[in-house]
């Protein structure tokens, strides 16, 4: 590779190449800098910074007209920059609603940030991915992170447990994606992406199967039902803001992919790997609309909140369109706002002896905290579909895209299971706005957490003037694939 | 002077309705009864501005709505019907409001029941003043709810509320039928202003109407429809049943409510609308006969009751019915003249019992009075006049008597005199008037001995505190005996014979048989002169009978009554009618409700909906649950089984194709 080639290639992964050098700077810093709490601060802090600026950087500094570095492996489109700035204001976030829990739970070390930090690189290196080996190379980096991230608690029984069935199953999933990569590369005879589309308009029983084995291992990220078991125990297990961190970036990164993967390399198969997707959409509504109607941890139900979640977004990709592609975008981006905010109110939840995760303890919360309650009101309901909160937007168009595909009967069921859905936010509001107090007060939220809960619940309404603006950016990142 | 008369009572109504906890219950009642007191004043001086000197004049107030050509507004019409209207309930409502200080002196809710009174009277004054029917129909809207208010007015009370739910209901059906009437008047004449449908309503006679399929002649329609409305509000024959009942109600209510007023709207629609009913001769037929039938139908059942309201109750429905059947006759005149002296006679009637049960400490039950005319000597002397003016107590010829012996001979001659020149149903209506008319001097007089007279049947302790009413409730009766005597015969040429084309001035016919019709100084037809006997002949052929049974054989009724003849049961059940219609319309609607509810709603939409759709969807969830194990190889598996699934599924499609 030859110098101007090399300067021309590094120009495109600037946001990737500033989370790299400043994860590994800061995790030298940290071993300098004195005192555990004071080097997960200034750690975390730079973190934040490393992420707003790669955010801006994608924003702002991108290349017009994007291009592709390595050989193909990397491929930088309106596509991929949209989902990086979300996925680093994601991982910010996390790190903003983590701060204060690890500093009361003695959890605050300077590697928590630093790891969010790399999940982030992986995730960014997975929604550029061009060929095979790029998006196994980012989707590792992102898990192994994530593993870590899982366990962080490492005094914790339960945390442990959380991180090694995390760590076992992804190892499984893992598996099977490198399988189903080899069988695509054996039949396609490259892991190119544009080279796979080639292959993909003749698809061999090979590459059916080898698409069946990538697709597979992709739903085990979003946790797509039937892929879904490690959700409900990791989310419960894992400290909260990890839960949280799970359940937003990591989750858009990895529906990114699975939507460039089906879309490009095997957009020539979608009649194959439609019903594949509208499958684990459908289980994937039942068992999380189902699942959570019984859950007492709110985390938990959380966990099978999101998996209902993918289900409805499966359910637009199931329409293999270009509205398809856009729907989802936004379904995940507003989905995205929503649990980050929900997950706001969960780490809300401590009184004067600990934290707390069951709904009851939510018992009474319209009087102790009318604004917190307020907020969380908009923010389930936003989840949940309600008309009309944001949210409503998103279900409403990822059920347009299905039904524009002729997929009437999908959307229909996605709205049956929806309304179900509806029932378990429901339940929740219930306790905080008609019970009677249990136990006592919650203790202050930092402010961090408040901001950020107060904001998000605000844009559960306020968005809805916006949504002609995202409409027009997620229809413009949409626009580099599918065409 | 209309403004007083019409919105003097709305006023009192707001505040003493809205603001009594902050002026007090005293206040709100002097600003009731004042209110209603300056109205009867003021219509006192309209009656004799618009109906003796004939200024008859309307007062646009304001637009109610404007829709297209549907143009409504809210007026006050000053003719000399709504003036005699006026008179009518502005003063009974006054005189019952002084009344009600005595009647509902220990009520804690006083100022809730005079608030509604005065709502009560506004919505009366709003009806008879209106210009257009929608503004009477809101005004009998409007007497409808608060007459509901004030039968259930004692709401603790399961009977009373029962009574007001019934009356509500059966009105409902009268004033559906009202409205469609209403309806049908504009769907025909593209308006609802009163003068410009009487000025075209021959168009009515040329029109048709369908309804239920069937072809009306439009006129034909437009008065039965309104007929039915009036038959609710007037306790007409099928929708009579209310009435009674309503006696539940404070006795105040019922002398002003049921008796003077509001029931007599029915009376006044169908007056008001006489330009209408002039050329619908098939409706006025069956108004004749309804009319007539009613005012049997109750005199019989009056035989038998023994709660004293009850009685007076029957009386003014069978009253009621002598207004209809003149109406239907073509005799508006005289139907309104009724109206006119039974507000007085009734009112006084109902008042009277009032005091006699407010001396007895509630007891409505003749079985348990008796013998009380030396402890309410008063009272007893009022009763005797009300029962001689209801009864029509009078010596034809020489035109001496008491006032309903004027209006209610004249209906009854009338009657004779529209037979005889071949209105349909005249005789018929003649003979039932007679024989109600015996039927009416015998329960008034039973009613009388059975109170006042023979031995006292209560218990002793009753007796022992039995008192005359305070001055404020023996004032307006004194004052309403007055009227009982004398409003017949002051009034009776203007209302039906010599002055009466010029009294009315157009907003009602003369009557055909009226002596001014003829001009000045000539006579009109006279009846047989056995015909102008016959109704005193009964009338005392009813009282003989009375006297015997009830003073001279005193205690005989009671054993027949213990016997229970298949008669005596028909009468005081009231011919059955509350089982009939219990098992018909309550029975069945319940039947209904009960199916749909049980086996529609619970079993069907419950079971295969809300509480089907959650059970099955908690139990998948359990199983969701269930299969969520925890056990890492478990997860694994299903994993694996997934994975296979898909592939399986593709290639059995791909093979498949």
């Amino acid at each position: 590779m030859t110098g101007p080639a090399l300067l021309a290639d590094l120009s495109l992964i600037i946001p990737e190449l500033i989370l790299a050098v400043g994860a590994m700077g800061l995790l030298l810093a940290g071993v300098f800098i004195k005192g555990e709490e004071t080097a997960a601060r200034l750690v975390s802090l730079a973190a934040m910074a490393l992420l707003i600026l790669a955010a801006g950087v994608a924003v702002f500094l991108a290349p017009q007209g994007g291009g592709t570095a390595f050989f193909g492996a990397f491929v930088l489109d309106s596509f991929s920059l949209y989902a990086k700035a979300v996925v680093y204001l994601a991982a910010a976030i996390a790190l903003v609603l983590a701060g204060h829990y690890l500093r009361t739970e003695r959890l605050a070390r300077f590697e928590f940030p630093v790891l969010i930090l790399l999940a982030t690189l992986g995730m960014s290196v997975m929604v550029s991915a061009g060929d095979l080996i790029a998006l196994y190379l980012g989707l590792e980096l992102q898990s192994l992170a994530l593993y870590i991230l899982a366990a962080f608690n490492r005094d914790s029984l339960r945390a442990s447990e959380a991180g090694l069935k995390y760590f076992v199953l992804g190892a499984l999933s893992s598996g099977l994606l490198l399988y189903g990569a080899s069988l695509v590369y054996g039949f396609a005879g490259s892991t190119e992406f544009g080279a796979i589309a080639l292959a993909a308009e003749n698809p061999s029983v090979g590459l059916v199967f080898g698409l069946v084995f990538v697709v597979s291992g992709l739903a085990f990220k979003i946790s797509a039902a039937p892929f879904h078991m490690w959700t409900p125990d990791v989310y419960e297990g894992a400290p909260t803001p990890v839960a949280a961190f799970f359940a937003t970036a990591p989750k858009l990164a990895a529906m990114v992919l699975l939507i460039r993967v089906l879309m490009e390399p095997f957009g020539a198969m979608a009649d194959q790997w439609q019903q594949i997707t509208i499958i684990l959409a459908i289980l994937s509504m039942g068992i999380g609309a189902l699942g959570a109607l019984l859950q007492t941890n709110i985390k938990r139900l959380m966990a099978y909140s999101s998996i209902g979640n993918m289900g409805y977004a499966l359910v637009g990709l199931s329409a293999a369109s270009e509205a398809a592609v856009w729907a989802v975008l936004l379904y995940m981006t507003l989905y995205v706002i929503g649990v980050a905010g929900a997950f706001g109110v969960i780490l809300s939840m401590r009184r004067a002896e600990g934290m707390v995760e069951r709904i009851e303890d939510l018992a009474g919360l319209s009087k102790s905290r009318p604004g917190l309650a307020l907020a969380f009101t908009g923010l389930l309901l936003s989840i949940g579909g309600m008309p009309f909160l944001v949210g409503f937007f998103g279900k409403l168009f990822v059920f347009y895209a299905a039904v524009q595909a002729g997929l009437v009967w999908l959307a229909v069921i996605g709205g049956l299971f929806s309304a179900i859905s509806i029932a378990y936010y429901l339940m929740i509001l219930k306790r905080v706005w008609f019970d009677e107090p249990t136990g006592g007060e919650f203790i202050n939220p930092p402010a961090s957490v408040a901001i950020i809960t107060r904001v998000t619940g605000i844009a559960t309404v306020g968005l809805l003037l916006l949504v002609p603006f995202m409409l027009t950016r997620v229809i413009e990142a949409g626009s580099a694939i599918g065409g | 002077m209309a403004f007083i008369v019409v919105f003097g009572p709305l006023l009192a109504a707001i505040i003493a309705g809205l603001f009594h906890k902050q002026i007090g219950t005293r206040a709100s009642q002097l600003i009731t009864t004042g209110a209603t007191i300056a109205a009867a004043l003021a219509s006192a001086w309209l009656f004799v501005d618009v109906a003796i000197l004939g200024n008859a004049r309307t007062y646009e107030l304001a637009q109610w709505m404007a829709v297209g050509n549907f143009d409504i507004s809210w007026d006050i019409r000053l003719d000399s019907l709504s003036a005699v209207m006026l008179v009518v309930v502005t003063s009974v409502s006054a005189l019952v409001h002084v009344y009600s200080w005595g009647y509902m002196a220990d009520d804690p809710h006083r100022s809730r029941f005079f608030a509604y009174l005065s709502l009560f009277t506004f919505a009366m004054l709003s009806l008879v003043t209106a210009d257009n029917f929608l503004q009477m129909f809101f005004g009998w809207e409007g007497v409808g709810l608060a007459s509901y208010l004030l039968i259930g007015f004692w709401y603790k009370k399961k009977s009373a509320n029962d009574a007001a739910i019934k009356a509500f209901v059966t009105n409902r059906v009268g004033d559906f039928g009202l409205a469609l009437g209403v309806m049908a008047v504009f769907a025909v004449f593209g308006t609802l202003d009163f003068d410009t449908v009487f000025g075209q309503v021959d168009d009515g006679t040329v029109q048709t109407l369908t309804l239920f399929g069937l072809e009306f002649m439009a006129l034909e329609l437009i008065a039965f429809l309104l007929f039915i409305g009036a038959m609710g509000k007037s306790a007409q024959f099928f929708l009579h049943v209310w009435l009674p009942d309503a006696m539940e109600g404070p006795t105040p209510v019922s002398a002003l409510i049921h008796a003077a007023t509001m029931v007599t709207a029915g009376v006044f629609l169908v007056c008001r609308c006489y330009p209408i009913y002039e050329l619908a001769p098939n409706t006025s037929a069956i108004i004749t006969f309804i009319g007539a039938t009613t005012a049997l139908f109750a005199a019989t059942v009056g035989l038998a009751q023994n709660d004293i309201k009850r009685v007076i109750a029957y009386s003014t429905c069978s009253q009621l019915g002598y207004m209809f059947f003149a109406a239907g006759l073509g005799l508006y005149s005289a139907a309104m003249f009724h109206l006119f002296t039974h507000a007085f006679f009734k009112a006084l009637l109902f008042l009277g019992a009032g005091s006699v049960i407010h001396g007895l400490h509630h007891e409505q039950d003749m079985r348990n009075m008796g013998g009380i005319y030396k402890l309410l000597p008063v009272t007893w002397l009022m009763m005797i006049i009300g029962t001689l003016a209801l009864t029509g107590v009078g010596i034809p010829l020489l035109n001496l008597g008491f006032a309903g012996f004027f209006s209610k001979d004249m209906i009854i001659e009338e009657a004779f005199m529209a037979g005889a020149d071949g209105v349909t149903f005249g005789y018929f209506a003649f003979v039932v008037a007679i024989i109600a008319a015996g039927l009416t001097s015998f329960y008034s007089w039973r009613l009388i001995f059975m109170t006042f007279h023979g031995k006292f049947r209560g218990d002793k302790h009753t007796l022992d505190h039995a008192h005359e009413s305070p001055w404020v409730m023996i004032v307006p009766l004194l004052l309403l005996a007055i009227g009982a005597i004398f409003a017949g015969g002051l009034f009776r040429s203007d209302f039906v014979a010599r002055g009466a084309l010029e009294f009315w001035g157009g907003s009602l016919p003369p009557g055909p048989y009226a002596e001014g019709n003829y001009g000045e100084g000539a006579h009109g037809h006279h009846p047989p002169t056995w015909v102008l006997f016959s109704p005193i002949a009964v009338t005392v052929l009813g009282f003989v009978l009375a006297y015997w049974f009830y003073v001279v054989k005193e205690g005989l009724p009671a054993k027949i009554a213990a016997r229970g003849g298949p008669l005596h049961s028909f009468l005081a059940n009231k011919w059955y009618f509350d089982e009939i219609y219990d098992f018909i319309f309550v029975r069945g609607a319940r039947g209904l409700g009960d199916l749909f509810w049980k086996v529609g709603d619970r079993r069907i939409i419950d079971g295969f909906g809300p509480d089907g759709v959650a059970g099955t969807v908690m139990q998948a969830g359990r199983r969701i649950v269930r299969l969520q194990s925890g056990y890492l190889y478990h997860y694994a598996f299903v994993m694996l089984i997934g994975v296979l699934g898909l592939a399986v599924w593709l290639v059995a499609r791909a093979g498949g194709q």
